[in-house]
């Protein structure tokens, strides 16, 4: 379970600047009831200064305290400056969120930007401005291309493991489908073989990359026999006298075996 | 600062007489059961003595037939893995989606591994779909797997019928009960059942966590999850933990005692704070309608507003309950009890489970229902569903 600070206590339990406010001059909102948490937010401007903010949330603890102290630091700056804060910000001035809670702090920065393109008369969605490289994961600020790195180069398989690289999906969950798309797509497939493909798979692979590799030294490796994922090869030529031919079935044909077709496979040498 | 406890499904205080009980089996009689002087022998008998209680309180008819665990978890896992890997012929299992995570995950790492699992599904009161559990019943179905009763909601499921119907239909298939939420809330009796094992978990009733047990009965074959030595007749090895034996065997037989108290007293104490809760706050739902459910819990939905904030209000005057499972509390998924039986989004995050046991007062009810409106009213006042919350209280 996880800790607030002392400002988020603070905040969630008595919120500041709770309500709705009579002839706004620009109202914007964020989230959905079935995600669990909704923000609306209400802006009072005047000559450009935002004089007035009210809030009224459906969400966590630290839902509410990111609305409250959205509410309080935007109050008196113009609208320019409340354009620049960032859901990092609204995290900062709450002594931090824990890392589940991160997407309070998105809502509410969502909720501000929304109620300022109200103001700017920009409701009309403008298309991103980055469309090379999109935000999935908008709770902890993570890229299409991150998600993709972590597919590729650091073998993620499932949510879970993204969600342990790089914490992506990991906050309100609604870019799931999204990441898991980009799972389907990227990430490599375990293909369960039948028994006979198995075997047939090894045979090559023993045929090719090892049996290449110990005729430099003129000797020879036979398939003898699968049991499960137990692998029985006899060596022969030069190999079935050499004193290291243990070392060379663990380190080389069950590594390349394990590799290429399998984890789990051991290689038992039949003498 | 008063402190009401109503997460007695979560865990529970360990009975002063429990505590007493253990403390011997620390300092004086610490040897180990499995030794030959006398030291030892009064451990191993305090062991046998534990066994003949609980015997008893699953209405076991055998001794053999149970084994002692460290938790709920093992017990479960040790006859879900036990029962598949001496069944390795059989690759279809049957369960519910209203499982304890335990359970749950354990089933959707099989299904994974090549397991087909069938999910049994609830209606809005909680009930199980028995026909349709029946119907997927197979030559191939190696486990039938149900909760007696269920963590969040406390509804009950008649698992003595439903493990006679399965018999009938595949007298190969096994049947697991987990029934770590009915033990010390209802009577348990596998004796005249179709029941192959059942698992239970001390601390749900009053002794110490980490201790947990696990009925086989006679002839039922599984393969042990720890191997070792000899302990528990070769099925779980490790050092028998002797006091913790003593505790729970001490808590069943006080929780036994006490079953007519919790039928009566303590279920009058749950209907008047589900009554008092429903007629007071006016966006309240009741969540599961089931008539059969344990006499200690009540899962009660607040609409348009959100659970952990109302826990967190709770807990500033020291009330403490749950939303959602304890176990998926950590994430921020909603109960897949609740989503499994059809509550709507609108009271679906707003779902607090109040869980009572015989420790409960009637004092803490009167606090609970004298504090929590103020708490339900400061937070429909923030709600965004204005709109919304002003039809409902109109």
């Amino acid at each position: 379970m996880w800790e607030y600070s002392d400002k988020v206590k603070e905040h969630y339990k008595n919120p500041k600047n709770v309500g709705s406010i009579e002839n706004a001059d620009a109202i914007g909102e964020a989230g959905a009831l079935a995600c669990g948490d909704k923000l609306k937010i209400y802006l009072k401007i005047d000559n450009g200064i935002i004089t007035d903010a009210k809030f009224q949330t459906f969400g966590c603890g630290s839902a509410v305290a990111s609305s409250s102290i959205l509410t309080e630091m935007i109050i008196g700056k113009s609208v320019e400056e409340a354009r620049k804060i960032t859901n990092k910000d609204i995290a900062d001035e709450l002594d931090g969120l824990p890392p589940e809670k991160m997407h309070c702090s998105v809502m509410g920065h969502e909720a501000l930007e929304d109620a300022l393109k109200d103001y700017f008369g920009e409701k009309e969605e403008t298309p991103s401005k980055e469309n090379t490289d999109k935000v999935i994961c908008n709770c902890f600020g993570v890229t299409e291309s991150e998600i993709v790195k972590a597919i590729k180069e650091k073998g993620a398989k499932t949510l879970d493991d993204i969600r342990e690289i790089n914490y992506a999906g990991g906050g309100c969950a609604r870019c799931v489908p999204n990441i898991k798309m980009l799972l389907d797509k990227y990430a490599k497939k375990d293909i369960k073989l039948n028994p006979v493909q198995f075997i047939l798979k090894i045979n090559k692979v023993l045929e090719t990359n090892v049996a290449h590799e110990l005729g430099k030294d003129s000797g020879g490796i036979e398939l003898v026999n699968v049991d499960g994922y137990d692998v029985y090869v006899k060596l022969t030529g030069t190999c079935s006298s050499c004193k290291n031919a243990t070392l060379t079935l663990k380190n080389f044909v069950e590594t390349q075996l394990r590799e290429h077709v399998d984890e789990n496979i051991n290689v038992i040498e039949v003498k | 600062m008063t402190l009401v406890y109503l997460d007695n499904n979560a865990t529970t205080m360990v009975a002063p007489e429990v505590c007493e009980a253990m403390m011997p089996y620390f300092s004086e009689m610490y040897g180990n059961a499995s030794s030959i002087y006398d030291l030892a022998h009064s451990a191993n008998n305090a062991v046998k003595e534990s066994r003949e209680i609980i015997a008893d309180f699953l209405g076991a008819k055998d001794l053999k037939e149970i084994i002692f665990t460290s938790c709920g978890s093992e017990s479960a896992n040790m006859a879900i893995k036990g029962t598949l890997e001496v069944n390795k012929n059989k690759k279809h299992i049957i369960t519910t989606k209203i499982e304890h995570p335990c359970v749950l995950n354990l089933y959707k790492d099989l299904e994974k591994k090549g397991y087909r699992v069938s999910w049994i599904n609830v209606d809005s009161n909680g009930d199980l779909n028995i026909g349709q559990l029946l119907e997927e019943v197979c030559e191939d179905t190696a486990l039938v797997s149900v909760m007696m009763a269920n963590n969040e909601t406390g509804v009950i499921y008649p698992v003595d019928k439903i493990s006679e119907a399965v018999k009938m239909r595949n007298p190969e298939t096994k049947v697991f009960v987990d029934a770590v939420q009915a033990a010390g809330k209802i009577p348990i009796n596998v004796k005249d059942t179709k029941i192959d094992m059942l698992g239970i978990s001390g601390h749900k009733f009053h002794a110490p966590k980490g201790i947990g047990a696990l009925y086989v009965k006679t002839g039922t074959m599984i393969s042990p999850l720890i191997v070792g030595g000899h302990q528990e007749r070769g099925k779980r090895a490790g050092t028998e933990n002797v006091p913790y034996i003593v505790g729970m065997a001490t808590a069943a037989r006080l929780a036994k005692e006490a079953l007519n108290d919790e039928l009566t007293r303590v279920k009058a104490l749950r209907d008047k704070l589900e009554r008092g809760i429903l007629s007071s706050i006016k966006n309240s739902v009741l969540n599961s309608k089931s008539k059969n459910r344990v006499p200690n819990t009540t899962n009660i939905g607040f609409q348009y507003i959100e659970g952990e904030l109302i826990l967190l209000h709770m807990n500033d005057l020291g009330i403490c309950a749950s939303s959602g499972s304890a176990c998926t509390s950590g994430s921020l998924e909603p109960s897949h009890v609740l989503r499994a039986q059809g509550v709507p989004f609108t009271s679906l995050h707003g779902s607090i489970r109040f869980s009572l046991s015989r420790y409960t007062t009637e004092q803490e009810i009167d606090y609970t229902l004298e504090k929590l409106p103020a708490i339900i009213d400061k937070l429909v006042k923030i709600s965004p569903f204005q709109k919304e919350l002003n039809e409902i209280f109109k």
